[in-house]
């Protein structure tokens, strides 16, 4: 595919490098001659210098055979205006990077009305994998697909799970939490069960779930999740604060430190269910004070990447912790990772990561009516993101009544960013994106999941 | 240094000029000429040699600018030693030193030659000679990277070795389909040149090596009189490719409509054609009391002055027998050379107009000392970077003309034959004026002086500084 990168920082070099590697037309797009060089003269790709968000400049990396255009400069407003020049100039799918919290709560409608494919929240996308790592053991296997708001878990039934020898149906009706198994691999097999489909041990299990749903049905079917249950989180950055939120619609209390008075009021204000620390967490009393020695999970998320080191270091020393450190820079990981911090995390290639992945599922689609593609279950199965139009067959019936194909699931329905778990109930409506897992490849539209 | 990918890449473009040295035998054949064994014994050395080389690929694949530049001057040098041999084992040029020339000169697209009788070569030797401009003119790694199976943006560096021109860009994002796209353009250009040549009645033979020699501008002829006893029509064509592969090749991509731009507005272009029409206007006032009508002195006039500034060296008449203004002209035209971005050598168009542009700059600073004005070329602000080193460039192109002209005095000949014998094989012309005017050769300099030329020659179509900087020595410091 022939894709612009507007912003030659960490995540536009990141994304270069990796994209190119696949064999895709990379152009980049920098005001800066020298970023441009340098990316230029390490990668095979081609580079403008001058403002992303001139017609002139986007015309001159290609715009108008381009496929998608990725603009990741620091400024939002920028970002946006590139996405929407390229639109009316190429006719192409675009990728933003906003972060601004403010226009973050307003991203449907930005993204609805710009036409853009895919926004990314670097902070927001940091704070997920986060929670994620605090939720679960590495014995879950987790994929996001849908733009990471679908999570994909993947877990094998072992000989004491409740989920042994029951049907598929009695699953749900046990279980009172919305999810949807949605594929089952025995052995080389992967099957799309229907409501009879019997469970076995050793089976590989994925369940599509929202991240709210995910722990409460580990708890219930009696896998240990080892969730923890409290956390602390020193530095009340917007990571912090996205983070806080998702550890606190799970149940899971939340204590931030943070030095700045005036930050600690705003968080206290919007989290109001967390405890807000106002102190300097390099000081060791305060952190012993707060209990960093029966905490259940540690995060740092200071601004200074040589202050999370140590505060990780640290607590690693006084508690048992599961420890997650953020790192900015990441020049010199391979040494950090000896220290054995725990989890690291870095949003700018979190960030990087997202997005390809997302270049990855629009390729799979060239030349058919599906949004994105991603391969799931070791590829044997595929998980499809379709946009219901009007005119759609579908629309208004509830899927219990409609005849699907064989093999065939719809696992989640996405309307205005909030994710519906379907039941036989469920409805589909004009401007709802859903997901359909399936064994069977080479769907080309929404039509095709319906039997002739 | 990554020494392990130098070898590499040289193993491949030993593997290259094998596959290449096949064309002459082909040739060989169908005349019926035994010498041919001699490129079929070489072809296969290299063939040998480099599959040998390339059988075991190196782990580090990682190399920058510096291993690019010594790449290929190395690869130039190498291919030049190995084009050479033939030559010597068929007996066509016995001697060594003056087979290298021959080569180096080829292989360059200077057109220099040491030959006195062109005619008594095999058709073989004559072919080779010819297809190396070829080769030479669009650039040997530029072939190979199209074909290369190694991935990366490294080879932007071989590239950009090789390429000339103050700046190198893409075409495209991927360095192979960008070289691919410029070989593309060159052989379709090559193939409606040879087309048109056979369709004026050129033979086939004489089609073939011209359009070698124009696409490359080189200027090897397989005549003694060079272009002379071709007809006017053959001529005229002949200038008009010469022209045409003068030109910035980015101008073919962008008439092909595949990439934005306008070529009208290419400021290059422009100073190119302009230099070109006032030019041929002067030579032609100056010398139509020599011909019998207008047209002929035209005519004459328009093929020297294409052949020159493209730095090709065909002739269609002795030059060196026109009035002062007409030879100083073509010496000027012999510095300025061709565009940046075609087959051409020479200082290239593009570096011209920036130095006139800095000169311009400087003499505004002053009138208004204060004044802040950038250089701007095609309406774009040029980087701080291409001015300095447009600049450096030309003294380091003047350093070497001074200690080749210095070098070149020990022969005790004079002053013009050896200003413009340099001048000739530093921008890969061919022809100079007097002993080594259109009728004259380069078969009297000494050895020395011919290793002096060579290295000029090289040096003039690798743009300076690859070749300068296999004599660095921290370069070839382990790291």
């Amino acid at each position: 595919m022939r894709i612009i990168i507007v912003g030659c920082g960490k995540v536009g070099r990141t994304i270069a490098e990796q994209l190119s590697e696949e064999n895709h037309d990379i152009a980049v797009i920098d005001p800066n001659g020298v970023a441009i060089h340098d990316v230029t003269n390490n990668f095979d790709v081609m580079g403008v210098v001058g403002n992303g968000a001139s017609y002139n400049v986007q015309m001159e990396a290609g715009i108008e055979n381009a496929d998608i255009l990725v603009a990741v400069t620091g400024s939002d407003e920028l970002n946006l205006l590139c996405c929407l020049i390229a639109k009316k100039a190429g006719d192409c799918s675009t990728i933003a990077r906003v972060r601004n919290p403010m226009y973050n709560k307003e991203i449907n409608f930005i993204k609805e009305e710009l036409g853009l494919s895919m926004t990314i929240n670097p902070e927001f996308a940091a704070a997920t994998e986060i929670s994620r790592v605090l939720r679960f053991p590495s014995a879950i296997k987790i994929d996001t697909f849908a733009k990471g708001k679908v999570e994909l878990l993947e877990f094998i039934i072992n000989e004491d799970s409740m989920l042994h020898d029951i049907s598929v149906a009695d699953v749900t009706k046990k279980v009172k939490s919305d999810v949807l198994i949605c594929a089952v691999k025995r052995g080389d097999e992967v099957v799309i069960p229907n409501g009879s489909f019997m469970l076995k041990e050793n089976d590989v299990v994925s369940i599509v779930a929202s991240p709210l749903n995910s722990g409460s049905f580990f708890r219930q079917i009696g896998v240990q999740t080892h969730q923890v249950h409290n956390a602390m989180i020193v530095g009340g950055g917007t990571i912090a604060y996205y983070l806080s939120e998702i550890l606190l619609a799970m149940g899971i209390d939340v204590t931030i430190i943070e030095k700045d008075r005036e930050r600690c009021e705003q968080l206290s204000e919007l989290l109001p269910n967390a405890v807000i620390i106002n102190g300097d967490a390099t000081n060791q009393d305060i952190l012993i004070e707060e209990g960093i020695e029966h905490c259940e999970s540690f995060v740092s998320l200071t601004g200074i990447d040589e202050g999370n080191i140590f505060l990780s270091l640290f607590a690693r020393n006084r508690s048992k912790a599961k420890i997650v450190t953020k790192i900015n820079r990441i020049s010199f990981d391979d040494i950090i990772h000896t220290f054995n911090l725990g989890s690291l995390i870095c949003p700018k290639f979190i960030t990087a990561e997202y997005i390809v992945r997302y270049v990855r599922a629009m390729q799979n689609t060239i030349g058919s009516n599906v949004e994105t593609l991603y391969r799931i279950a070791d590829s044997d199965a595929e998980a499809l993101e379709f946009k219901i139009r009007e005119n759609t067959p579908l629309v208004g019936i509830p899927l219990e009544e409609l005849s699907l194909k064989d093999h065939l699931l719809i696992a989640c329905v996405s309307r205005n960013r909030k994710i519906i778990i379907p039941n036989g109930k469920t409805q589909i409506a004009v401007g709802d994106t859903v997901i359909v897992v399936t064994t069977q490849k080479g769907l080309q539209d929404i039509k095709d999941i319906l039997k002739k | 240094m990554n020494y392990s990918i130098i070898r590499y890449i040289l193993g491949w473009v030993l593997t290259l000029e094998s596959i290449f040295m096949l064309l002459p035998c082909v040739v060989a054949v169908i005349y019926q000429e035994s010498a041919g064994y001699s490129f079929l014994i070489v072809a296969l050395i290299c063939f040998v040699l480099g599959t040998l080389i390339i059988r075991k690929k190196p782990k580090n694949q990682v190399y920058f600018a510096r291993e690019g530049f010594v790449t290929v001057a190395l690869s130039w040098i190498v291919m030049s030693f190995f084009g050479a041999l033939p030559f010597v084992i068929n007996g066509d040029i016995p001697n060594v030193i003056n087979a290298l020339f021959e080569v180096i000169s080829g292989f360059t697209t200077t057109g220099a030659s040491i030959l006195t009788d062109v005619e008594a070569l095999n058709r073989c030797s004559l072919f080779w000679r010819s297809f190396t401009h070829w080769i030479g003119g669009m650039g040997v790694f530029v072939f190979l990277l199209a074909i290369l199976p190694m991935a990366g943006g490294y080879n932007m560096h071989l590239m950009r070795a090789e390429s000339p021109g103050p700046s190198v860009g893409k075409l495209v994002p991927r360095v192979k389909d960008t070289a691919k796209i410029l070989y593309l353009i060159y052989i379709v250009m090559t193939v409606i040149e040879i087309i048109l040549l056979l369709a004026a009645g050129m033979p086939v033979f004489d089609s073939f090596t011209t359009a070698f020699g124009t696409a490359g501008t080189g200027g090897f002829g397989v005549k003694n009189s060079s272009m002379a006893d071709y007809s006017a029509q053959i001529q005229w064509i002949v200038t008009i490719f010469m022209i045409l592969f003068g030109v910035n090749f980015n101008a073919y991509y962008i008439l092909l409509g595949r990439h934005k731009g306008n070529v009208f507005k290419m400021e290059e272009l422009r100073w190119y054609f302009g230099i070109i029409a006032v030019s041929i206007g002067i030579i032609t006032f100056n010398i139509s009391g020599m011909f019998e009508n207008i047209f002929t002195s035209l005519r004459h006039s328009a093929f020297q002055v294409a052949s020159i500034i493209t730095t090709t060296g065909f002739a269609t008449t002795d030059f060196d027998q026109w009035p002062q203004l007409s030879k100083t002209l073509l010496v000027i035209l012999m510095f300025i050379g061709a565009c940046a971005g075609s087959t051409g050598g020479g200082i290239k168009v593009s570096r011209i107009v920036i130095l006139f542009k800095t000169v311009k700059q400087e003499m505004g600073y002053f009138v208004h000392p204060r004044s802040v004005k950038v250089i701007k070329m095609d309406d774009k602000a040029l980087d701080k970077d291409t001015v300095r080193s447009v600049s450096a460039f030309l003294v380091t192109y003047v350093i070497i003309f001074g200690v080749s002209m210095t070098i070149l005095a020990f022969d005790n000949l004079d002053m013009t034959s050896n200003f413009t014998a340099i001048a000739a094989t530093f921008n890969n012309i061919g022809p100079g004026l007097e002993l080594v005017g259109p009728t004259g050769n380069f078969s009297m300099f000494s050895p020395l002086a011919k290793c002096v030329l060579m290295f000029d020659m090289l040096a003039g179509r690798l743009e300076l500084y690859p070749v300068l900087l296999l004599f660095t020595p921290s370069v070839w410091k382990r790291k």
